[in-house]
């Protein structure tokens, strides 16, 4: 069984899933960063690809792009970081890229060798599954779970669409916009949440604004898993020489807010 | 004619719509709002009155007798689009996706702008059928095209500076989706050329196809013939698919001229399909300029209104099945363009349309005399103006 929804199928709070974007500050400093969010409590971590239009993410992801882009990450680097990362650690890696450095890499050769590499997932931010039909296709032949996104527009028939053809589990955007901090979350958040379930059944992570502890004690109870990228991307920003401990104290603290 | 897109918007598998899931329903939406005014009497009556009485539609189609006889060969015209209110062909296209926006219950309309005369022709349509408009601008272009910044400020429009990337068109359309993204329920996004994902390709291609339109009418008015070949200028490519469009199926060749900047061996430049390779971009699959890795390459071009790295996925069909040719022309070829004309005819040209322009020259004296070019001339070059001359003093 694939480790991302061996991990759905074990939990007993909602799973913790940080986000960085691979390459940022430097590809070396991103290996001791899956150690930290590791130790910090991560239970999946999202690997982001850096792309150099990146039209969903707000400045905090854009600038780690640059960061990234200029020290020369890659998709190709990063896949191969993976599997580096794959003799150490057993932690379910998903990679979440724009779709052209997939298209242009090859989509079979890619999903060839994030398999040989370990990954675990896949998150295309601009690809629905409309256009997602021949990646999902090569995902489900070599186990990789292929997560599509479901927004606060996407009515019912959209969320049995996207629920049927997304595996591991499905990433609920919280919020209209693009990725960021946010003070609080949205005011009718919870009452989508609850409609969403009724038409999904597989599990769901929240991601998109969730920034602090109190954001996940507000979901605990109804979603199974917490997606967190900016909030820690703005620490590794802040600490670019040794972001690697308190990214580990900030996840850990998090951690703490899904147990209660 | 050929019905593409097809009902996934897609030209022969160019096109599409790699958004994110919260743009989906709008997509949805506004294809099926576009649907049903291109079927709505009432619509296409109040459009077909505004192009007249507001944008000074039809506009000529204008014999350039001094370029002919300087060149020598063919017989060249040019289709006056520079004779639009505002200036250029843009406001074809924001007449109607402004008016759709209205009908569609929007209050307030946000565009894209890279040489500013989308964005002036949006700000323009959104003064005149009321409704709240902001345009986002590299900032580069700003500092470029400096009067039609402020020609949208007089319009009622804020401009919002983009300071990302390049600083150019490609990261004003980034900024723009970013916008749509998070007032996705309220806004209208006005796309400004033949890009984006399903179904804008298809509305600013209806839109501006009023260009080709007229033209096979004009010409077949003053010289009972077609012509043998038409040329425009592609960035994302609107004014081209305007005029190539009603040509489809004619015996016609169509030509398209990129921005070739410095030339295509030095990288600087902005031909997308003269240079490029397939790769997704703002919502679309279509030629683009990328790197080894699938990073978008930054462009160069003289004129800001080509400097962008991919072109609308209609273009990418008409390449792939030959049906046109994409030729680049470089800044100083297109420069010249802009003085001859300005010289011989007493029109100055937009930077844009002086690259179609340049490309001519190399053409039409070649050719016997009794064939026709057609040149769409899709803006005037006020402009350009502040720009050609400091390139002309540091030269």
């Amino acid at each position: 069984m694939n480790r991302i929804e061996e991990a759905f199928r074990n939990k007993k709070r909602p799973l913790l899933i940080p986000y960085i974007t691979g390459g940022d500050p430097s590809l070396d400093k991103t290996e001791g960063l899956i150690f930290a969010l590791e130790e910090g409590g991560a239970d999946i971590i999202e690997l982001g690809i850096p792309f150099s239009d990146p039209i969903a993410d707000g400045p905090i992801i854009q600038e780690a792009c640059n960061r990234a882009l200029k020290k020369g990450a890659s998709l190709k680097k990063i896949i191969e970081l993976v599997g580096r990362m794959r003799k150490k650690t057993k932690v379910p890696i998903v990679l979440l890229s724009y779709y052209n450095p997939i298209y242009k890499y090859g989509i079979s050769s890619f999903i060839e060798d994030a398999e040989k590499n370990g990954v675990d997932g896949l998150i295309v931010a601009d690809l629905p599954p409309e256009e997602g039909e021949e990646l999902r296709k090569l995902c489900v032949k070599k186990g990789i779970c292929l997560i599509f996104l479901l927004a606060p527009t996407s009515p019912p028939s959209r969320i049995k669409l996207i629920s049927n053809k997304s595996s591991g589990f499905v990433y609920y955007v919280s919020l209209l916009g693009i990725t960021g901090i946010r003070e609080k979350l949205r005011d009718r958040l919870i009452d989508d949440l609850v409609m969403v379930r009724k038409f999904c059944p597989k599990p769901i992570a929240l991601g998109f604004g969730i920034s602090k502890p109190e954001h996940v004690k507000e979901v605990l109870n109804i979603v199974d898993g917490v997606i967190i990228g900016s909030a820690i991307v703005d620490i590794i920003a802040k600490n670019q020489e040794n972001p690697e401990e308190k990214v580990k104290l900030f996840v850990n603290e998090i951690k703490k807010a899904c147990k209660k | 004619m050929q019905r593409l897109p097809d009902k996934k918007g897609r030209f022969n598998g160019f096109g599409g719509r790699f958004v994110p899931e919260t743009l989906m329903s709008a997509l949805i939406e506004l294809e099926e709002a576009y649907i049903s005014a291109k079927k709505d009497k009432s619509f296409q009556k109040e459009l077909k009155s505004l192009l007249s009485s507001y944008a000074g539609r039809p506009t000529p189609l204008y014999f350039a007798k001094n370029l002919t006889k300087r060149l020598g060969g063919a017989k060249i015209y040019l289709k006056r689009e520079d004779l639009c209110h505002t200036g250029a062909h843009k406001i074809n296209n924001t007449l109607g996706q402004v008016l759709l926006a209205k009908m569609m219950g929007k209050k307030r309309v946000i565009a894209e702008t890279g040489a500013g005369q989308h964005g002036v022709a949006t700000a323009t349509a959104c003064a005149m059928l009321g409704l709240q408009c902001e345009v986002y601008m590299g900032e580069e272009d700003i500092e470029r095209q400096r009067l039609n910044v402020f020609r949208m400020k007089l319009l009622g429009t804020c401009v919002h500076p983009v300071s990302s990337g390049s600083k150019t068109l490609k990261d004003a359309i980034n900024e723009a989706l970013r916008d749509w993204v998070t007032n996705v329920g309220t806004t209208y996004y006005a796309i400004g050329s033949v890009v984006g994902p399903h179904p804008y390709p298809m509305i600013v291609r209806d839109f501006q196809s009023v260009i080709g339109k007229e033209t096979k009418m004009q010409i077949l008015k003053q010289e009972k013939k077609l012509p043998n070949y038409l040329i425009a200028c592609v960035g994302g490519g609107s004014n081209a698919i305007g005029l190539f469009y009603p040509f489809y199926n004619l015996p016609v060749k169509l030509i398209g001229v990129e921005a070739g900047g410095k030339g295509i061996g030095t990288g600087k430049h902005a031909a997308s399909l003269s240079a490029g390779e397939k790769g997704i971009l703002h919502g679309s699959l279509s030629y683009i300029l990328q790197d080894e890795n699938g990073q978008i390459k930054t462009t160069h071009s003289i004129s800001a209104g080509l400097d962008y790295p991919g072109v609308g996925p209609e273009h990418s069909f008409y390449k792939e099945e030959k049906r046109a040719e994409y030729v680049a022309i470089t800044d100083k070829e297109a420069l010249d363009g802009f003085l001859l004309l300005s010289e011989h005819e007493g029109i100055i040209p937009a930077l844009e349309p002086s690259h179609a322009i340049a490309y001519c020259t190399k053409l039409a004296s070649r050719l016997p005399k009794d064939n026709i070019i057609i040149i769409c001339l899709s803006g005037r070059g006020d402009k350009d103006v502040a720009e050609v001359s400091k390139v002309m003093q540091n030269e």
